[in-house]
């Protein structure tokens, strides 16, 4: 177990060194374009385009740019090109928007998920489950930049009973944080209500076959009870790693068109903000913090799994 | 598996008949022929009835609605609202800006460049996905160590910002590697991006299948009649991956046709002039609270195309592989063996 853990650390590091090489290279080497003449503005002088590549050290070889900047996201002193401020403020500034948007999220879309395919499953076959599969597909094929308009537009502009976005700190005003954020909740939410609700589907039907769910019903438990001791808790495993999966990769996704949509001043808004304003620093800090966050929730579930499951570890050393 | 021709146009036919006998999907892929031939009639329709192109601007021009004179964009700038057939056919879903652009003949060549874009990167997706598949899985060893540790690494990338990265960086530089040059407003900058970003998907599952094949006997029998890597490969194990790979690749057409309105809806997609519903959902929701059919048009457009994509891709599932559970089981063994826990694939396509 030791061993497998060490290993699946080990492979954690690779990824994000890959994530930084590969954000610089996409930053750094892909562009023709010199980043000190676009910060020096149209009309620089050449004189002005060389101080500025001497100050931020655009001159230097490209692997000690690279090895400058990791310095840099280590030790926090990472500095957005315009205006000047450091990134980890800007980020820091943003977490609390975009944790507040995505746990409130995952615990919407975890419950009516697990409620729909809870009953999708103990009715399958009939209109029940035809209706419900029918809004989770349907679910499932609404893209956010669809959802999120035609929910403002309905609850914003015409009905006028929820605000149309920005974020309000909770801190601030906890029943105004709560009603600007239902409307980025339910947009987020929803594609995955229809994904979870179709997977523990699935592995319900799966389960119900099982040998054990018959000895429980031949042993005279009510249908009540086979279902919610034995079928639900062995298909909510798979769930569960879903979710360890999913949640890290929602954060660095979907939940950046959401914060756009809905003007919430979060990371990933400010990543993509970042992006258009072909600015490095944010973007490399970003990509880190955001590639950490996941691969490590990834890992975390894989150990899990390997805790859970001994055929993955036994796996994993007699394929050495 | 039966391997005899003759056993095998038996099992396609069989499949055709499972999937003819499911009504919704038969419904759903006509909603995507339909769809298919109403952005294939974008030139009948812009050169006939509209009588203007996609990127024409009418900012100061006005039009005979009902013998009275409109302007197609107020002196606010507000766009002109449907028209439907009061203008003989002009401005049918009224202007897309304060550019003045036809939104119908928009909402056909938008169509086009996202469903080509959806296409292509599923294409070449499914292309170097099943090359690199066949690779690891024939050859094993330090290869598939070498394919399958990539795959990972794709895999655990924040995929979306990366893409959005790269996808900007592109639309700022262009691309220039050897004779390949990209133009930084190419539609092939996306379908790139999108392609390197979702071969995992499909070459994952699709390994572990290779995995089982080349383990069974006909293949060994090949080998012993002399075939060489390239025949076993494409010939032997190839054929029997067809199921698999029509229903990845439609279910990835739908997949690549997302990815491409979100990297075009923030600006990293398609660029200007051109536009795909992505960017044409992004110019209309600064109008949303005036003219929300501009927002709400192209996004049930791409709604309306990914569902019938994913009943479709369901529905072929289910008719060419009803069995399916048991060869999922085979690559899963795989994939924990490989060294993963292969409990994600498959999922993130539902």
């Amino acid at each position: 177990m030791t061993r497998f853990i060490v290993r699946r650390f080990l492979a954690m590091v690779a990824v994000l060194f890959a994530v930084s090489v590969i954000v610089f290279v996409v930053f750094m080497v892909l562009p023709k374009q010199n980043p000190a003449q676009s910060l020096a503005g149209k009309n620089a002088t050449p004189i002005l385009v060389k101080n500025i590549e001497k100050e931020w050290g655009f001159d230097d070889p490209l692997p000690q740019q690279y090895l400058t900047m990791m310095k840099k996201v280590f030790t926090g002193e990472l500095i957005q090109y315009e205006p000047r401020i450091p990134v980890d403020d800007q980020v820091k500034e943003g977490i609390p928007a975009t944790f507040s948007l995505s746990i409130g999220a995952a615990l919407i879309w975890l419950f009516f998920g697990l409620l729909l395919g809870y009953l999708s499953a103990i009715r399958a076959g009939g209109w029940l489950d035809r209706i419900l599969t029918g809004v989770s597909i349907a679910g499932i094929s609404i893209p956010v930049f669809l959802l999120g308009p035609v929910l403002i537009y309905l609850f914003a502009n015409q009905l006028e009973i929820l605000p149309n976005g920005r974020y309000v700190p909770f801190g601030e005003d906890p029943w105004e944080w709560f009603r600007h954020l239902i409307l980025p909740w339910v947009t987020l939410a929803v594609l995955s209500i229809g994904f979870y609700s179709r997977v523990l589907r699935s592995n319900m039907l799966d389960v119900m076959n099982e040998d054990y769910v018959r000895t429980a019903r031949a042993k005279g438990l009510s249908e009540r009870q086979v279902m919610t001791r034995h079928v639900l808790r062995n298909s909510l495993i798979p769930v569960v790693t879903l979710f360890g999966l999913d949640f890290g990769a929602t954060i660095a996704g979907t939940a950046i068109l959401t914060e756009a949509i809905f003007d919430l001043e979060g990371v990933g808004n400010y990543a993509a903000e970042a992006v258009l304003k072909f600015e490095l620093p944010p973007i490399m800090g970003v990509a880190l913090y955001g590639a950490f966050f996941v691969v490590f929730l990834n890992a975390l579930v894989d150990i899990a799994y390997a805790y859970l499951d001994p055929r993955v570890r036994l796996g994993e050393s007699a394929s050495e | 598996m039966p391997t005899e021709p003759s056993a095998e146009r038996g099992q396609w036919s069989l499949a055709l008949r499972r999937f003819v006998r499911n009504r919704l999907a038969l419904a759903f892929l006509g909603l995507f022929s339909l769809i298919v031939a109403f952005v294939l009639a974008a030139p009948l329709w812009a050169n006939h009835v509209a009588g203007t192109g996609p990127n024409e601007e009418h900012t100061v021009e006005q039009i005979t609605v009902d013998g009275e004179k409109k302007d197609v964009v107020t002196v606010e700038g507000k766009p002109i609202g449907p028209q439907w057939l009061a203008a003989d056919g002009k401005f049918f879903l009224g202007a897309d800006s304060r550019l003045g652009r036809d939104e119908m003949v928009r909402l056909m060549y938008g169509g086009r460049t996202s469903l080509l874009i959806g296409l292509s990167a599923a294409l070449l997706a499914t292309i170097l996905a099943v090359i690199l598949a066949l690779l690891a899985g024939y050859f094993r060893g330090w290869v598939d160590g070498l394919i399958a540790r990539t795959l990972d690494v794709i895999w655990s990338l924040p995929v979306f910002l990366i893409g959005l990265s790269l996808g900007i960086a592109l639309a700022v530089g262009g691309l220039k590697i050897g004779p390949l040059e990209l133009s930084s407003g190419s539609i092939w900058n996306p379908i790139i991006v999108i392609s390197i970003f979702t071969v995992p998907y499909i070459a994952r599952p699709i390994r572990g299948e290779v995995l089982a094949y080349s383990e069974k006997e006909f293949v060994e029998a090949a080998i012993a009649q002399g075939a060489g890597p390239l025949r076993v490969m494409f010939s032997e194990i190839l054929p029997n991956l067809a199921s698999t790979i029509i229903v990845f690749f439609t279910l990835m057409i739908a997949n690549s046709m997302l990815f491409e309105a979100g990297l075009s809806f923030l600006g990293a997609g398609v660029q200007p002039p051109n536009s795909s519903w992505g960017t044409m959902i992004t110019t209309g929701v600064e109008l949303l609270r005036i003219q929300p059919l501009l927002a709400i048009l192209p996004g049930t457009m791409i709604m309306l195309t990914v569902l019938s994509l994913n009943i479709v891709g369901d529905a072929l599932r289910d008719a060419l592989d009803p069995r399916g559970k048991a060869r999922m089981d085979a690559a899963l063994e795989f994939e924990a063996q490989g060294g993963t826990a292969g409990s994600r694939q498959g999922t993130a396509l539902g």
